[in-house]
C-alpha cells in the first residue's frame, strides 16, 4: 500500500509523578505489578502484603500470616492466587479474594528473598538466603519442595521464571539460567553479588545487576556481554532493576534516591528520575504501559508518561 | 425464725408471717381459726381451697381459668391459606406459673433432687474426700464434689451387692473369727481419744472363745490409698495450716498423743469435720453459730467428762488391754518418745522409727603438710644412656636428688620403665618419648646435616616460589629426579610422617598403601629417589605421575591433620559402608579465570559454564515442558562417586573439570574405575558433556575457529609419528577437552605405551614449535635455566619471572596457534616468552577477532529490537548507520583498555590469576 508506515514513536518514559501511596504497613520491601497490571501488591515489613489498584490508590485487601517481614510477593496469572515468602523461612500460598492463606511451604533454612510463580502458577519457586531455590507444588499436598536447586554457594538474591527456564541470581556472583527443556544449567560468572536479574521481555537477553553497581546486559544463550549499565549507585542493598515495557530502556534502583533510566542499545543513561531522599527499594514496570512504581521507605508511588495517556 | 433479724430481712424470703416476738410474761398467742387462714396469691387474690383432705386448690374459674365457661380452645387457624405452626405442647403450656415456681409442682429452677442428695454416705470414701478437702489450695472446694453425685450407683457396686456386699464392708472372702466391727451409729459422737474403730488387733485373742466357728465375718474395709501425687515442694507429709485444726480448734490435739497411732489422728480429723455433716470451710466459734446449725457443742470448748468414755469397750487402743489410761510404762515401751518428737501426720504406710537414727560420724580431713602445693609437675623420664646422662643429671639436681645415686632409688622414686629393667623386662616400644629414639646414630648425625642444607633449600626454595607455585598449579608429571626435589617433604615434617606411618590414606587400594609406606620409608631414610623406587614399574608414566604427587601430598597433609585430630576422635566402631562420597561431577570452574575475564568484561565462553541438569519429572509435567532426560532417575546435577579418602577431593585443584577426562582416572586405583572409564570415554564422542569441559578451552576453540584456518605446518600425521618416536619418558599430560580427536589417536599412544613410556602430547608439541620457531629457542633455554629445578610439566609456566608484562589474551592466542596440533593442551593460562615475538600480529589479529564479535553482538542485538521496531526500520535506516561506527568505535577503544589494563598487571598478580593456590 501506499501509505507511509506510521512513524514510531519514541518510547516515553513514566516521569510524572501520578500517585504516592503511604502504604501504612512500615518499610515496603517490594512492590509488584499483578500479570495485566491493574493491581499491585506491595511487601510491608510490618508481616502484611497488601494488594492495591495504585492508579486510584485503593487498598484492596490487607494479607496478614507471615510471621516476619514480607520480602517479595508474586500474583498468578489468573490473579486467583498469591505468594510470597519471608523473613519467616515461609513461603505462603494466598487466595486473593478471601484473603486467607491456601498453604504455607516452610523448608527454607533461611528467609526467603525472592518468590515467583510458574507461568501457570502451578509451581512457586522461591529462593532464599540459604543458597537454595525450592520448587513448591501448589497442586498436590506435600510439603516437600518437588526438586531443591542447591548449585548456588550463596543466597540466592532474585529468581525469574520463563516458561521453560529458571533464571536465578546469587550472592555468590554467579547467574544460573536452568532450561528445564535443554536439562541444562548454564552459570555466568559475573563476579560481584547479584542483586536482581530479568528477562527481557523478548527472552533473548537477561539483565543482571550486581553489588558493584552495574547493570549487565546478557547474551541469554551464549553469556555474552551485550551491554553495561552504571551510574547508580548499588552497594549495599538488593534493588530491583528491570526493562521497560518495550525493551527499550533499562530502569534500576539506586542508593541515592533515584531510578536510573538508559538506552539498552545506547547505553547512555537517559534519565535519572528522583524520588526522593533514601534508597529505592524497590521498583515494578507496568507489562504493557509506561508506567513504573517504585517503592522507598513506607510509601510507593506511581509513574506515568508525561502526557498522560489512555486511562489505567 | 427468719425474720428475727431487720438486716437479714433483705436478703431472707420470708413465707409467712413471722412471730411476733412475746412479751415476758405473755402466753402464746391463740391460734388462728382456720377460718381466718387465707391463702393468696402472688396477685392478692384468694385462693380457693376445696376438697375435704386434699386441699388443693380448684381449678376452675375461680383460680385458674380467667372465664366463666372454663378454658377456652385455641383459636382455630386454618391449615389452607396459612399454615398453623404446629407447636407441640407441652404439659407446662397448661400450667399455672405458681407451678413453675420454686416452689410449685415443677420448678424450673435448679433444684438438687433426691436422685442427687445422696443419702447414706459411705464413711470411708467421705474421709479421704475430707482430706484431700483439707489438703486442697481452696478449703472446702471438694464440697462441690458433694452436690453432684451419681444418680445411679456404678457398675461396680451393683455387682458387688449381689455379690453379697454391703456398703461400709470389706471386699473380699469372708474371714472367719476376725469380727469385723460394725462402724459405730454416726449419732454418736466421739471425742477426745478416737476409739480405733473396729477390728483392733489386740482384742482377737479375747474374742476367739465366744465367737462360734461357722460364723464368718466380712473383711475389713479398707481405706483407699491416696493416690494425689505429690505436686508440691514441701516436705514429705508436710502440711501447711489445716483449717480444721485452726477452726475448729481440735479439741483432742492435745489427747491425739494418747491417740491409738495414725489411724486415730485420722480418725479424730474425720470425726471433727464430719459428724452431722457440718460445714467446712469458714465457720465456727468465731462467727457465731448459724442458725442453721444444730450443734452448737463446741461453742465454749469446754471438756466436759461427758466426753470422756465411761464404759469399757472392747477395743482400746493398743492392744486393748488399756484405754488410754494405760499405765504409763506400757505406753512407753510401746511408742517411745513418739509424741515428743513428732507432732505431725504420719503418712499411710510409715511408721515412725522406733531408734532413731545414728548420727554419723564425721572424720576430719587430714592435715597437709605445710609445705605440700596442690601442682604437680611432671619429671621427664631420661633413660640413663651415655648421652643423656648429663642431662639426667641435670634433672635430678634440679629435683632435689643431687645427692642420690641411681643405684640407691627408692621404690617410689622408680618410673615404670626402671622398675621393669630391674624386672629384667625387655622394654616396650611404646613408651619411647621421642621418633628421634628410633633413628640410629648414623641417621641422626645425617639428621643433623640435612637440616643445614634444608635451610639452605629453604632460602632457595623462596627465591624459586614464584615458579614453583605455577609448577605445582599444574597437575603434571615431573622428571624423577627434580620432581621429587621440588615436592619433597622439608625435614621437619619427617618425623611427624612416620608418626603418621600408622594412618593409611590408601587403606582402600592395599598395594598403594604398601607403596606409599614404602615411600614413607624412603623418605625416612632420605633416598632422594625415594618416589621413584617404591612406585610400581608396571605403572603407565601418567599414573606414576599421579601416584608421586599424591603420595608427596598425603605424607605433607595427613601428617599435620592427623596429628592434631587423632588425639581428638577414636576410630569408628563400624566402618562405613560406603567408602565413597558423592562429589558432583562437574564443578564449576576456578574462579580465578573468571574473574580476569570479568575484569576484561569478556563475558560469555569465558565465564560461563554449562552443566548436565535433570529437572525433576514432576517440574518438568507443572512446567509443560517434556523431559529433556527421559530415562534418567537423577534429579540435578550428575553426581559421581569419589574415593572418600582421596586427597584429591579435598584439594582444591586447578582445574577439576579436567580431572574426569583423564585416560585413568587417578583417584582410585585404576581397576576401580573400569567401568567409569568406560563410561567417559563413551562420552567423549557426546558434544554435550564437551561443553562442560572447560569453558577455556572451549574459548579457544572458538578462537581458533574465528582466526581461520589452521597452520599446516605439521598434520595430525605427522604429529602422530612423532608421537611414536618422541619418547622422553616424561609423564603423559592430560589431554584437553575442546575437540577430541579420534579414538584412533588415543589409541595410537596408549597402545604404545606398554612400556611405560608413552609421550607427552605437550612435549613434542613443543618440539614442533621448536622446529619451527627456533630463533625462540634461545630465549627458551635461557628461561629454562631460570628454573632449573622446576619439572618439565611446568614449562609454560616457568618464564613468568622473565617476562612478568605478557599480556593475557595474547598468551592466548599463542596456545591457539600451539592447539593446533594434534590433541589439544588443557588450557594453560600462564604467558609464555615465546609469544613476545608474535605479539604484535597477533595483536592485531585478535583485535580484528574482537572487532568481528562485537559486530556479531550489535548484530544480534539489533536483530532482537527488530522484533519490536519492524515498523521503524525505515526511518531508522539512517540512524543506524552512525550508531554503528560508533559503537565500533567505542568496541574499538574498549579492547584497546583491556589491553592496558592487562599489561598493568605485575607478574606476581598474574602468576594468582593464573594458579590457583595449591599447598
Amino acid at each position: 500500500m501506499a501509505f507511509p508506515e506510521p512513524r514510531p514513536q519514541a518510547p516515553e518514559l513514566p516521569q510524572k509523578l501520578l500517585k504516592t501511596l503511604d502504604c501504612g504497613q512500615g518499610a515496603v520491601r517490594a512492590v509488584r505489578f499483578n500479570v495485566d497490571g491493574n493491581y499491585c501488591l506491595t511487601c510491608g515489613s510490618d508481616k502484611t502484603l497488601k494488594l492495591w489498584n495504585p492508579l486510584r490508590g485503593t487498598l484492596l485487601r490487607t494479607y496478614s500470616g507471615h510471621g516476619y517481614e514480607v520480602l517479595d510477593a508474586a500474583s498468578s496469572i489468573d490473579n486467583s492466587s498469591l505468594c510470597s515468602g519471608g523473613g519467616d523461612k515461609t513461603v505462603v500460598l494466598w487466595d486473593v479474594a478471601s484473603g486467607q492463606v491456601v498453604r504455607k511451604f516452610r523448608g527454607h533454612a533461611g528467609k526467603v528473598n525472592t518468590v515467583q510463580f510458574n507461568e501457570e502458577a502451578t509451581v512457586i519457586l522461591s529462593g532464599s538466603i540459604d543458597s537454595s531455590i525450592r520448587c513448591w507444588d501448589c497442586r498436590s499436598r506435600k510439603p516437600e519442595p518437588v526438586q531443591k536447586l542447591e548449585e548456588a554457594r550463596d543466597g540466592i538474591s532474585s529468581v525469574k521464571v520463563s516458561d521453560h527456564e529458571i533464571l536465578a541470581g546469587s550472592v555468590d556472583g554467579r547467574v544460573r539460567r536452568y532450561d528445564l527443556r535443554m536439562g541444562q544449567l548454564f552459570s555466568d560468572y559475573i563476579g560481584s553479588p547479584i542483586t536482581c536479574t530479568c528477562f527481557s521481555r523478548d527472552g533473548q537477553c537477561t539483565l543482571v545487576s550486581s553489588l558493584d553497581s552495574t547493570l549487565r546486559l546478557l547474551d541469554k544463550d551464549t553469556g555474552e556481554l551485550l551491554g553495561e549499565y552504571t551510574g547508580h549507585k548499588n552497594q549495599q542493598y538488593k534493588l530491583d532493576c528491570c526493562l521497560n515495557e518495550r525493551d527499550t530502556h533499562v530502569i534500576s534502583c539506586s542508593e541515592n534516591g533515584k531510578v536510573f533510566f538508559w538506552d539498552l542499545v545506547e547505553g547512555a543513561l537517559v534519565l535519572a528520575l528522583p524520588v526522593g531522599s533514601s534508597v529505592v527499594q524497590s521498583l515494578a514496570y507496568h507489562p504493557t504501559e509506561p508506567c513504573l512504581l517504585t517503592a522507598m521507605g513506607g510509601s510507593i508511588q506511581c509513574w506515568r508518561e508525561e502526557k498522560e495517556g489512555g486511562a489505567g | 425464725m427468719a425474720a428475727l433479724d431487720s438486716d437479714s430481712d433483705e436478703d431472707l424470703v420470708s413465707y409467712g408471717k413471722g412471730l411476733e416476738p412475746l412479751e415476758e410474761g405473755e402466753r402464746p398467742k391463740k391460734p388462728i381459726p382456720l377460718q381466718d387462714q387465707t391463702v393468696r396469691d402472688e396477685k392478692g387474690r384468694y385462693k380457693r381451697f376445696h376438697g375435704a383432705f386434699s386441699g388443693g386448690f380448684s381449678a376452675g374459674y375461680f383460680n385458674t381459668v380467667g372465664s366463666k365457661e372454663g378454658w377456652t380452645p385455641s383459636t382455630f387457624v386454618s391449615s389452607r391459606q396459612n399454615r398453623a405452626d404446629k407447636s407441640v405442647l407441652g404439659p407446662e403450656d397448661f400450667m399455672d406459673e405458681e407451678d413453675l415456681s420454686e416452689f410449685g409442682i415443677a420448678p424450673k429452677a435448679i433444684v438438687t433432687t433426691d436422685d442427687f442428695a445422696s443419702k447414706t454416705k459411705d464413711r470411708l470414701q467421705e474421709k479421704a474426700r475430707q482430706l484431700a478437702a483439707a489438703a486442697a489450695p481452696i478449703p472446702g472446694a471438694m464440697l462441690l464434689d458433694d452436690l453432684i453425685t451419681p444418680a445411679k450407683l456404678s457398675v461396680g457396686f451393683e455387682l458387688l451387692r449381689k455379690m453379697g456386699w454391703k456398703e461400709g464392708q470389706g471386699v473380699g472372702p469372708r474371714v472367719k473369727r476376725r469380727p469385723r466391727r460394725q462402724k459405730p451409729d454416726p449419732g454418736v459422737k466421739i471425742y477426745g481419744c478416737a476409739l480405733p474403730p473396729r477390728g483392733s488387733e489386740g482384742s482377737e485373742d479375747e474374742d476367739d472363745d465366744y465367737l462360734p466357728d461357722n460364723v464368718t465375718f466380712a473383711p475389713k474395709d479398707v481405706t483407699p490409698v491416696d493416690f494425689t501425687p505429690k505436686d508440691n515442694v514441701h516436705g514429705l507429709a508436710y502440711k501447711g495450716l489445716d483449717p480444721h485444726q485452726a477452726l475448729f480448734g481440735t479439741p483432742g490435739e492435745h489427747l491425739n498423743f494418747l491417740g491409738g497411732g495414725s489411724e486415730g489422728a485420722s480418725n479424730l480429723l474425720g470425726n471433727v469435720g464430719l459428724s452431722k455433716g457440718r460445714k467446712l470451710g469458714i465457720s465456727g466459734q468465731a462467727f457465731g453459730v448459724g442458725a442453721l446449725e444444730e450443734e452448737d457443742d463446741d461453742i465454749y470448748a469446754t471438756e466436759t467428762l461427758s466426753k470422756y468414755d465411761t464404759v469399757l469397750k472392747d477395743e482400746e487402743p493398743g492392744d486393748g488391754l488399756y484405754g488410754w489410761t494405760a499405765p504409763r510404762q506400757y505406753r512407753n515401751q510401746k511408742e517411745p518418745e513418739r509424741d515428743l518428737r513428732y507432732i505431725g501426720k504420719i503418712l499411710d504406710g510409715f511408721s515412725l522409727a522406733s531408734k532413731p537414727l545414728s548420727s554419723k560420724k564425721l572424720y576430719p580431713p587430714p592435715q597437709l603438710p605445710r609445705d605440700y602445693r596442690p601442682v604437680h609437675y611432671f619429671r621427664p623420664v631420661v633413660p640413663a644412656t651415655s648421652e643423656n646422662s648429663h642431662l639426667l643429671q641435670v634433672l635430678s639436681e634440679s629435683s632435689g636428688k643431687a645427692g642420690q645415686d641411681p643405684g640407691t632409688y627408692s621404690r617410689h622414686q622408680l618410673n615404670a620403665s626402671k622398675r621393669g629393667q630391674l624386672l629384667g623386662e625387655t622394654p616396650i616400644q611404646g613408651s619411647a618419648t621421642s621418633v628421634l629414639e628410633f633413628l640410629s646414630q648414623k641417621d641422626r648425625e645425617r639428621i643433623k646435616e640435612m637440616k643445614q642444607v634444608s635451610d639452605l633449600k629453604a632460602a632457595q626454595a623462596k627465591a624459586r616460589s614464584l615458579a614453583q607455585n605455577a609448577a605445582s598449579s599444574r597437575l603434571q608429571s615431573s622428571t624423577p629426579d627434580l620432581g621429587h626435589c621440588s615436592q619433597h617433604p622439608t625435614l621437619g615434617s619427617w618425623s611427624a610422617a612416620t608418626r603418621a606411618s600408622n594412618f593409611k590414606p590408601f587403606a582402600k587400594d592395599p598395594e598403594k598403601q604398601r607403596r606409599y609406606e614404602e615411600f614413607l620409608a624412603h623418605m625416612k631414610e632420605g633416598q632422594k629417589d625415594a618416589l621413584e623406587r617404591c612406585l610400581d614399574p608396571s605403572m603407565t608414566e601418567w599414573e606414576r605421575g599421579r601416584e608421586r604427587e599424591e603420595f608427596a601430598r598425603a605424607a605433607q597433609l595427613y601428617v599435620s591433620s592427623h596429628v592434631t585430630l587423632s588425639s581428638r576422635f577414636t576410630h569408628a566402631k563400624e566402618e562405613d559402608d560406603s567408602d565413597q562420597v558423592e562429589v558432583p561431577r562437574d564443578q564449576e570452574n576456578d574462579i580465578n579465570d573468571k574473574q580476569s575475564a570479568v575484569k576484561m568484561k569478556m563475558f560469555g565462553k569465558l565465564t560461563r559454564d554449562t552443566f548436565e541438569w535433570h529437572p525433576d519429572k514432576l517440574l518438568c509435567k507443572r512446567f509443560n515442558v517434556p523431559d529433556p532426560y527421559p530415562g534418567s532417575t537423577l534429579v540435578g546435577l550428575p553426581r559421581v562417586k569419589r574415593d572418600k579418602y582421596s586427597v584429591f577431593n579435598f584439594l582444591t585443584l586447578p582445574e577439576p573439570t579436567s580431572l574426569p577426562t583423564k585416560p585413568v582416572s587417578s583417584e582410585k586405583g585404576q581397576q576401580q574405575h573400569g567401568s567409569d572409564k568406560s563410561r567417559k570415554l563413551s562420552r567423549w564422542d557426546t558434544s554435550k558433556l564437551e561443553r562442560k569441559e572447560d569453558s577455556i578451552s572451549e574459548f579457544l576453540s572458538l578462537a581458533r575457529s574465528k582466526v581461520g584456518p589452521p597452520k599446516q605446518e605439521s598434520s595430525p600425521l605427522v604429529n602422530k609419528e612423532e608421537e611414536r618416536t618422541v619418547d622422553k619418558g616424561a609423564a603423559s599430560q592430560p589431554e584437553g577437552e575442546g575437540s577430541r580427536p579420534s579414538m584412533d589417536l588415543f589409541k595410537a599412544i596408549f597402545a604404545s605405551s606398554s612400556d611405560g613410556k608413552s609421550s607427552s602430547s605437550e612435549e613434542e608439541q613443543d618440539d614442533s614449535e621448536n622446529d619451527q620457531e627456533g630463533t625462540e629457542e634461545a630465549n627458551f633455554q635461557s628461561s629454562q635455566e631460570v628454573a632449573m629445578v622446576e619439572s618439565a610439566v611446568t614449562h609454560t609456566a616457568e618464564p613468568v619471572p622473565c617476562e612478568p608484562a605478557a599480556p593475557f589474551p595474547i598468551q592466548k592466542i599463542q596456545i591457539d596457534e600451539r592447539e593446533e596440533f594434534g590433541p589439544r593442551l588443557p588450557p594453560v593460562f600462564c604467558p609464555n616468552t615465546r609469544q613476545k615475538l608474535e605479539t604484535p600480529q597477533r595483536e592485531k589479529h585478535k583485535k580484528n577477532k574482537e572487532k568481528h564479535k562485537m559486530k556479531k553482538e550489535h548484530r544480534r542485538k539489533r536483530e532482537k529490537k527488530k522484533k519490536h521496531k519492524k515498523h521503524k526500520h525505515k526511518s531508522k535506516q539512517k540512524n543506524k548507520k552512525p550508531e554503528k561506527s560508533s559503537s565500533e568505535s567505542s568496541d574499538s577503544s574498549d579492547s584497546r583498555s583491556d589491553e592496558e589494563e592487562t599489561a598493568d598487571l605485575s607478574p606476581r598478580e598474574l602468576l594468582r590469576r593464573c594458579t590457583p593456590v595449591v599447598q
